[in-house]
């Protein structure tokens, strides 16, 4: 096998943000390379949204500097910006349009040429399997579409990296296994940081696991590692986030 | 990229019986005023007759239609307003904008232009009606055309306006309460100024828009609108880009 150079594509350095007095991400640092799929875990209220708002541009971190394959996100947002696909907690989705009229706007929006915006809808919504929905009013479809659909948002413009918070919220297991299924195919090519509060998910998924607990990232390690120590995740995640909050109590 | 989200922002808004509903309504409301307006004209010819230099029918019929559709659309203006940025807001639909490779300038100019592409429909049916009266007599062009180049300014600062109350808050039901205060507010202001010269009557938006209306061009009505329009969008970015680093 040929070890292939991977190309870093994300990187975030020393994070910080505070929500007036509180303290809600500390100290974070982030690394990710072409082709690793990252579980991002962390208990309710760990930090994990606001940390994926900053590496997005949603949120600006009051310190700590943030590269998207080599661009500064914070000194030049558009082109940074370009590169990154990110589904939020609660898909934004415009109800009143049907999915084919979203989609497309997506596409605009991140400077697709008109040209090949035919191909890009059609090949995103073959990946995501909304083959058939693409004349549906997007307020009408279930959850697990209206999720599906949030994901092609995210990926039209081929991002080289996807961050998606929680995507598997709300889903019945068939489509839980599909859009995993999904997720796997992008990690091969791409930069995928995937939050979740589902442990076997990020098992079954991700090359790579971080935990956030309070603001601070209390643990990185890989999936193979952690096998290697034979430690379950299950145990890692609460001997970090649990001990803590008891040793603090008494 | 702009055009882009003008073109979003008329497609929702188009997509909702809302759009169509304040049209219909708009253009019931001034066709009664317009029949109105022609019916005095008709009770009135006689005597115009014998005056030396008679008011025409620009100035009977069209100008208090103009008058009127002003009052209408600032009516009008924070019910469309208010979904601008406040319902995406509530939607969270705002950060697919935010995360796309735009500017905070590019989404509420986008926004801007798109709700002005509805108000300068809304002038053109105006105008339409008012050039059916080129069927029975001549019209004044010059001051049919100050009239709507007027409407579309006064329309364009209700715009501004509108914007920038909608982006302080995420409850469209509030921003649309607060850009109708502020209009309002500075509709009117010129009723409490007492002297003609007043300051305050300078910041009145109907003492401007009346020039327009009488077929005046001035150019402190034109900087004042200007200026109106560029503050409060830029309000606007400055308050989408602040809230990126304190929300």
């Amino acid at each position: 096998m040929i070890e292939q150079i991977s190309p870093i594509t994300i990187s975030a350095r020393g994070l910080c943000r505070n929500f007036g007095a509180h303290a809600a991400v500390r100290e974070i640092n982030l690394e990710l390379k072409r082709g690793e799929v990252l579980g991002f875990l962390g208990p309710n209220g760990a930090g994990k949204t606001t940390t994926m708002r900053m590496l997005t541009g949603n949120l600006a971190p009051n310190a700590g500097s943030i590269e998207i394959c080599g661009i500064d996100l914070l000194d030049q947002p558009r082109d940074a910006k370009a590169h990154i696909g990110y589904l939020p907690e609660t898909p934004p989705l415009y109800r009143e349009l049907t999915v084919d009229e979203y989609l497309r706007l997506a596409a605009r929006l991140h400077r697709i040429a008109n040209a090949s915006i035919r191909s890009a809808l059609d090949e995103t919504k073959q990946r995501c399997g909304l083959n058939d929905t693409g004349k549906r009013l997007i307020g009408s479809l279930s959850k697990g579409y209206q999720q599906r659909v949030g994901i092609a948002q995210a990926i039209i413009h081929n991002p080289d990296v996807v961050i998606l918070d929680e995507p598997t919220v709300g889903l019945d297991p068939n489509q839980m296994r599909e859009i995993r299924a999904l997720i796997r195919e992008l990690g091969a090519e791409r930069s995928v940081i995937l939050s979740t509060h589902i442990l076997p998910e990020v098992e079954s998924v991700c090359d790579r696991v971080q935990i956030m607990h309070r603001g601070r990232m209390v643990f990185n390690d890989t999936i193979a590692g952690l096998k290697q120590n034979t430690a379950s995740l299950e145990q890692v995640f609460t001997q970090l986030t649990q001990d803590e909050q008891q040793t603090e109590k008494s | 990229m702009i055009f882009t989200i003008a073109q979003k922002e008329l497609k929702t808004l188009f997509a909702s019986p809302l759009a169509w509903t304040l049209l219909a309504l708009m253009q019931l409301v001034l066709a009664w005023i317009f029949l109105g307006r022609l019916d005095a004209f008709m009770e009135m010819q006689p005597q115009l007759v014998q005056i030396a230099n008679p008011p025409g029918i620009t100035e009977i019929i069209v100008a208090p239609v103009f008058g009127m559709a002003a009052v209408v659309l600032l009516m009008v203006t924070p019910l469309l307003s208010m979904r601008l940025i406040a319902e995406e807001r509530r939607n969270h639909t705002m950060t697919f904008l935010i995360s796309a490779p735009i500017s905070m300038a590019d989404i509420v100019l986008g926004k801007f232009f798109g709700l002005m592409t509805f108000f300068v429909i809304a002038a053109v049916l105006v105008v339409a009606m008012s050039l059916s009266l080129l069927a029975g007599g001549a019209l004044d062009f010059g001051l049919l055309l100050s009239n709507a180049a007027g409407l579309l300014l006064v329309t364009a600062c209700f715009a501004s306006m509108g914007l920038y109350i909608s982006c302080l808050t995420a409850h469209p039901a509030i921003a649309a309460a607060g850009a109708l205060g502020a209009l309002l507010g500075l509709w009117i202001l010129d009723i409490g100024a007492g002297a003609a010269d007043s300051i305050t009557r300078n910041f009145s938006l109907l003492k401007h828009f009346e020039n327009f209306n009488r077929g005046l061009f001035d150019t402190f009505d034109l900087a004042y609108f200007a200026l109106f329009i560029v503050s409060f969008l830029l309000l606007a970015i400055r308050r989408l880009d602040g809230e990126r680093l304190s929300g």
